[in-house]
C-alpha cells in the first residue's frame, strides 16, 4: 500500500514518518509538498507533527489552507485513510475533518516526555493491532495538546466510540483525557502522541509501530475483499 | 481606507489557562478584587472597501474563515 506524508513549511516530523514506513514497516512512500493540488494513488496519507507557518494565528490554522487540504479533504471524505499526528492532529481539527479543537496546555507548558496511553477503541484501521485497554508508552511534544470539545459534541464521540487513546494521567487538560479520535466514519484519525517516534526498539521504545502495521493489515484486508 | 479592529477572545464557556495564570500573577502582586482575566488576539486589518458596513461584513467573513476557531473563541469587529 502506498503511504503520502504531507509536508508543510515548518512540519518536522515529516521524516521521522516517511523512516518509519519506509524502512520499518517497509512500504512504499512519498513526500507531498503542500502546494501540490492533485493526489496520485495513495491508500494512506500522514499529516505529521511540527510546527506548520510557525504556529502563527493558531496550530494549524494556516495549513488547513494550503492548496493539498483540497484534495486531502476529498480523499477523506471518499473514505481514504488519513493519520494525523500532533500539529497533524491540529490542522485534521481546523480542517474540520474531526471535531473540537485544541487549547493551550493547561499548565502552560510545552510538555516534551514518554506517557502511557489506553487503547480504548480498536474497531479502527489504525488500531485493530492492539487490545482494547491495552497501555502503551508512546512520546508526546506539545504545547497546543488541551482537547476541547463541547458538551454535546463529547457525548458524540463517547456514542459513537470516536474516542481512540486516551491518557493515563492527562498531562495537558485535555477534555475527558482524550489523547487521539477518529471521526464518525473511522478513516481519520488525529492523535496528540507520536507513534513513530516509538516504532522501533532503538529508539526507546515500540509500541507505536502497531499503529502502522494496523493500517497495513486493513488495507490488505480490504483489498482482498475487494 | 478602513481599518478593522478584531478582538478574538477565548469563549466565556471555554476555559482559559494563560487568563487564569495572568490573574494569579496580577494577585501575587497585591492587586485586589480581580474577578477574572481574559487573554485573546487583538488583529488590525487595513482594506479597502466602499463603506463601513462593507468593510465590517469583510472583517467578519475573515473573522469566520480563518481569525477566529468558532469551535473555542468569539470575535468582534470595530471599523475605525
Amino acid at each position: 500500500m502506498k503511504f503520502g506524508v504531507v509536508v508543510f513549511p515548518g512540519s518536522n516530523c515529516d521524516q521521522d514518518c516517511f523512516h518509519v514506513v519506509d524502512q520499518v514497516i517497509k512500504q512504499p512512500v512519498e513526500f507531498i509538498w503542500h502546494k501540490t493540488t492533485k493526489l496520485d494513488n495513495f491508500d494512506c496519507l500522514i499529516i505529521p507533527g511540527g510546527f506548520s507557518y510557525g504556529d502563527y494565528l493558531r496550530c494549524g490554522a494556516i495549513a488547513r489552507f494550503s492548496p493539498i487540504m483540497e484534495p486531502v479533504i476529498r480523499f477523506a471524505n471518499n473514505g481514504g485513510l488519513v493519520i494525523g499526528i500532533c500539529n497533524g492532529f491540529q490542522i485534521l481539527l481546523e480542517a474540520g475533518l474531526l471535531p473540537g479543537a485544541m487549547l493551550r496546555n493547561k499548565n502552560l507548558h510545552f510538555i516534551c516526555k514518554f506517557v502511557n496511553l489506553r487503547v480504548e477503541a480498536t474497531d479502527t484501521p489504525f488500531s485493530s493491532g492492539y487490545n482494547k485497554g491495552q497501555i502503551l508508552h508512546i512520546p508526546i511534544a506539545h504545547n497546543e495538546g488541551n482537547y476541547y470539545i463541547d458538551d454535546k459534541g463529547l457525548a458524540g464521540l463517547k456514542k459513537n466510540n470516536q474516542i481512540v487513546f486516551r491518557y493515563v494521567n492527562n498531562p495537558n487538560g485535555a477534555i475527558d483525557d482524550i489523547a487521539g479520535i477518529v471521526n464518525k466514519n473511522r478513516n481519520v484519525l488525529g492523535m496528540m502522541p507520536h507513534p513513530e517516534r516509538c516504532s522501533e526498539d532503538a529508539l526507546g521504545g515500540s509500541d507505536g509501530r502497531m499503529v502502522w502495521e494496523s493500517i497495513v493489515k486493513w488495507s490488505k484486508k480490504k483489498s482482498t475483499a475487494r | 481606507m478602513f481599518e478593522a479592529q478584531i478582538k478574538v477572545t477565548i469563549k466565556k464557556t471555554v476555559a482559559d489557562p494563560q487568563g487564569l495564570t495572568v490573574k494569579h500573577a496580577l494577585e501575587s502582586l497585591d492587586f485586589q478584587g480581580i474577578d477574572e482575566v481574559r487573554m485573546g488576539k487583538f488583529i488590525i486589518v487595513k482594506l479597502k472597501a466602499q463603506n463601513e458596513a462593507e468593510a465590517k461584513a469583510e472583517a467578519e467573513q475573515m473573522s469566520k474563515k480563518l481569525l477566529a476557531n468558532p469551535t473555542i473563541e468569539d470575535f468582534t469587529v470595530d471599523i475605525k
